[in-house]
């Protein structure tokens, strides 16, 4: 396959490569100067006539039903606007829709904005208040009175099984590939992907490996918490101002919330202090419309606390894992078994599905068997969280093929390239492959200077894994509007958290031939353009940048074809080459074309697509870590990132992708926990105890942009934003035994969870030297 | 609801007089007082930096501190970092070195750099790591941000 290399970091000149001149550079975002400047508005920061501020009052109880719930003291409090519960939720239809990224009852969708009969987890909303200001908001929610009948928490999927377990929705059966149980359970859905005979593949194994893992539920920890403002206006049209990765995703949740046309409801995206996934569901939109509509018509902002956005939204799930591969003399894998047993949270929905098919998947196996389940625990409602599901399986499964490796005296590059998927081959669930990346990742990082360079020291090892994530196309539209003086404005509806509108303004430039700073990206609202999915699956810079391209095509054939006419020319005899357009003896430079084709009639282009031939991502990475045997801390001293990014638009951005993703794989590998206790109470919702990555638990990250230009896109664009997260934890899991002997069985690898293992394995190589104390 | 208090202060170099309830604190008065924006809430308690502002030349989390504290002392925000329309060295570099993405903790950051840089004109790498770590970045996994730390530093040297 051929490719190029691209080692990122420090590289800062316009240098765009491959006859592109705008595309491979390296520009100022159009946003860039608001967000050094503090001018740029997120959703906290909306302001306007008249606005009140709403507190939501959210249980204290991870299992309770609710016998009632008094408001008239909160009510009769000077400077109460308006106070709500889940009874003023229209009822929700018993039914399934996907309005985001992935499907979700209707029901349980409005149960988790405010619930209904019972709470199913700690921080779960109750009910909301308005007043003047949020001080007032939150005495207010105080005075109100929630009489609850407590019962058992379920916690972990263990407690969600077990014969007796106390069911959290009385009318939830196991949906089992298709078939619905009869009894009342926890497990929500179970399915298998099968190939090959497993047990055939195993009994002729020379070697096997089967182990069990347990991660902990982690949340996405954007720095922007929640927010949104609603003006339920008098004449019935709502506004909701929010920050969300999908303006329209919220459009149709909330519709369906509120039982309201789509044509009553603007959603107006704010900028977005982060998703990573966590911000496509809704929290307090609906409950701000509610609000608004209650308190006469006022507008009213929901502001989320830290604590509640880490008590009630987002995290991913936490999850048991058994792994088990067989391999034969010459280290291919003859058979793999994977069960997945995910944890929901409140309602189903668990990235289970996902997780099944990164598992293998950078491996060509012929016997497989990959089971999932998907369960219901008293923790909040999962979300997406980058490459979901796809962090804790990968820690898993990598964990194991370094043993195999290890077993076999192979190298875990080499084991990797030796068992690695290619175009044809096949993933868990079937799909067929077209052209990958996968082995150029391993052989990036085999060849690389990190690989290459020994690593000395007690304490110290070095660690690789690979991963993998399908991305997605989904449906964009776009509009641009030729501007008289040869600049174009584009509006786009795709919410930009990491420099999209660069990303994307950059490929309307390019087809175009004309200069990035001809052209002006906008984010715009639901009723500006047509729909849009979110900002997710890696999918914007491939899909939105698509439209871009498209219009950029429309508007030049639109362009010629009016030169033609004015030329008298046929239009196929109309030349743009070099920024000229020119037929005969007639010549005109783009930017007074622009001028001369808009005399007579405005020019504009829409474009809307929806792409199923994106391309899946790989990336594999390495890292060298020292264990401080004392405090059980590790330091990460090296970290290499080889990624098959197919073309890279602006590299800055695609680097920042690739380290971002693993800071976010490395908090998730070494310290990042939610901690209950006994009762189902959520510990450690601040950021001091939910310990994310500082700028000093980290070095430089060092990336390799594998540049295979994706066939099924103009510029051969592949998703590169969500793959990065997956290799991380296997990578320091497998740094961690050669720093230490220790196999860590379960994430986050935290100081205490380190030194217990190192202790017992010191006590088990004590008790297996008979007479040594 | 308490009787609000005026606060008498220097904002960005400039006189101002403002009025604070006695509970509101600094961030909520940037914020909802005086229309400044650019300061972020992303805990409310000290630990992520979004809210920081330099204090009489010593940098805060704007959170923890109670409005009615400011009286006769001088704040600099991201608002002030700028000066005659000319953007800071920071924010030329955290904008060249794509060294933002969502960029909510972007104000942090710049004001935490800023008050690093008054204070040491010539960090190392660790230097600057150690300093910025009361900032919480989810994004970037840091590297662009030290590195457009580090970059204005050797321009300045």
């Amino acid at each position: 396959m051929a490719g190029t290399k691209q080692n990122g970091t420090g590289n800062l000149s316009a240098n765009g490569q491959n006859g592109y001149k705008v595309i491979g550079t390296r520009p100022v975002r159009p946003d860039g100067v608001d967000k050094v400047t503090g001018r740029a508005v997120y959703a906290a920061d909306v302001q306007m006539t008249g606005l009140l501020h709403g507190f939501v009052l959210r249980s204290p109880h991870a299992h309770a039903n609710i016998r009632s719930i008094d408001t008239s003291k909160a009510e009769a409090l000077p400077g109460v606007r308006a106070v709500v519960t889940a009874a003023d939720l229209p009822e929700a239809p018993d039914r399934v829709e996907d309005l985001g990224e992935g499907a979700i009852n209707l029901k349980y969708l409005s149960d988790n904005i405010l619930a209904h009969e019972k709470v199913l987890y700690h921080g779960h909303a109750v009910a909301a208040v308005a007043a003047i200001n949020p001080h007032i908001a939150e005495e207010a929610a105080a005075l109100i009175e929630v009489d609850y009948e407590l019962l058992p928490p379920v916690m972990t999927v263990d407690d969600a099984l077990a014969e007796d377990a106390p069911i959290l929705l009385e009318t939830l059966r196991t949906d089992s590939m298709g078939e619905i149980g009869t009894e009342q359970t926890n497990l929500a859905s179970f399915f298998r992907h099968q190939r090959g005979d497993l047990d055939a593949g195993l009994a002729g194994a020379h070697l096997v490996v089967d182990r069990t893992y347990r991660t902990e539920t982690v949340h996405q920890g954007y720095i922007e918490p929640h927010a949104a403002t609603a003006l339920h206006s008098a004449d019935g049209q709502i506004t909701i101002w929010t920050s969300t990765q999908g303006s329209f995703a919220v459009r149709g949740q909330v519709c369906e919330i509120l039982k309201v046309p789509v044509s009553r409801l603007k959603v107006v995206p704010t900028e977005i202090g982060g998703g990573f996934g966590g911000k496509i569901n809704v929290y307090v939109e609906p409950v701000a419309v509610l609000l608004s509509e209650k308190a006469g018509h006022e507008p009213v902002k929901v502001i989320m606390s830290r604590a509640d956005v880490l008590a009630a939204t987002g995290p991913t799930s936490g999850s048991n894992i058994r792994v088990k591969i067989g391999v034969d003399t010459d280290g291919k894998i003859t058979a793999a078994l994977a069960e997945l047993y995910y944890e929901a949270g409140a309602y189903p929905g668990s990235p289970v599905g996902a997780a099944a098919n990164v598992s293998l998947a950078p491996y060509a196996i012929d016997n497989l068997q990959v089971d999932g389940y998907d369960i219901i625990v008293n923790r909040p409602r999962s979300a997406a969280y980058r490459a979901p599901g796809g962090t804790n399986v990968a820690f898993a499964v990598e964990s194991v093929v370094d043993e195999l490796a290890e077993k076999l005296g192979m190298d875990p590059a080499e084991f990797r390239i030796l068992n690695g998927a290619k175009e044809n081959d096949r993933r868990p669930d079937g799909l067929q492959y077209a052209q990958i990346g996968q082995i150029e990742t391993v052989e990036a990082i085999r060849d690389s200077d990190h690989y290459q360079s020994p690593l000395e020291g007690k304490y110290r090892g070095r660690g690789i894994a690979s991963g993998y994530w399908n991305n997605w196309g989904g449906q964009s539209s776009a509009t641009a509007v030729l501007n008289p003086d040869g600049t174009v404005n584009l509006n786009e509806a795709s919410t930009d958290i990491g420099g999209t509108r660069a990303s994307i303004a950059m490929q309307l430039a390019e087809a175009m031939d004309i200069e990035y700073e001809q052209v002006k990206a906008r984010v715009v609202d639901t009723d500006t353009v047509s729909y849009n999915d979110v900002t997710g699956g890696s999918r914007t810079t491939f899909a939105t940048g698509l439209a871009a391209y498209n219009l950029g095509q429309q508007l030049l054939k639109d362009m010629k074809s009016r030169l033609a006419d004015q030329w008298e020319v046929a239009s196929a005899d109309v030349r743009y080459e070099d920024g000229t357009f020119s037929a005969g003896s007639e010549s005109v430079p783009f930017v007074e074309a622009a001028g001369l084709v808009q005399r007579e009639e405005p020019l504009m282009a829409s474009s809307t697509v929806h792409p199923q031939d994106f391309g899946p991502g790989f990336s594999t990475q390495c890292v060298d870590i020292e264990v401080d045997p004392d405090t059980g801390k590790i330091t990460i001293l090296r970290y290499t990132i080889a990624q098959d990014v197919g073309k890279a638009i602006h590299p800055s951005y695609v680097e920042g992708q690739m380290q971002g993703g693993v800071a976010q794989g490395i908090g998730w590998a070494i310290n990042e926990e939610y901690i209950y206790d006994d009762e189902g109470h959520l510990l450690n919702a601040s950021l001091l105890d939910y310990r994310m990555p500082t700028a000093l638990d980290l070095p430089m990250i060092e990336t390799i942009m594998v540049e295979v230009p994706h066939p099924a896109h103009p510029y051969g664009v592949r998703g590169v934003g969500e793959v990065n997260i997956v290799p991380p934890a296997g990578a320091v899991a497998n740094a961690v035994y050669q720093a230490t002997g220790v196999r860590m069985d379960k994430l986050p690898i935290s100081p205490a969870n380190l030194l217990e293992a190192m202790w017992a394995r010191e006590a088990e190589a004590a008790e297996l030297v008979p007479g040594d104390d | 609801m308490a009787k609000k208090i005026a606060v008498e202060t220097t904002l960005n170099g400039e006189e101002t007089i403002f009025l604070c309830e006695p509970r509101q604190t600094l961030l909520e008065a940037l914020r909802d007082n005086l229309g400044l924006i650019g300061s972020k809430e992303g805990c409310g308690n000290g630990n992520c930096g979004a809210c920081n502002v330099i204090l009489d030349g010593v940098l805060v989390n704007s959170c923890l501190v109670l409005a009615p504290e400011i009286e006769g002392r001088s704040v600099v925000t991201i608002e002030g970092i700028a000066e005659n329309g000319e953007l800071h060295p920071l924010q030329q570099k955290f904008l060249e070195h794509a060294s933002l993405q969502c960029g909510i903790c972007t104000p942090g950051f710049i004001v935490s750099a800023k008050a690093l840089l008054d204070d040491n004109a010539d960090p190392s790498e660790h230097d600057v790591r150690l300093w910025l770590a009361g900032n919480l970045c989810r994004c970037t996994g840091y590297d662009k941000i030290v590195r457009a730390v580090l970059d204005v530093a050797e321009n300045d040297a």
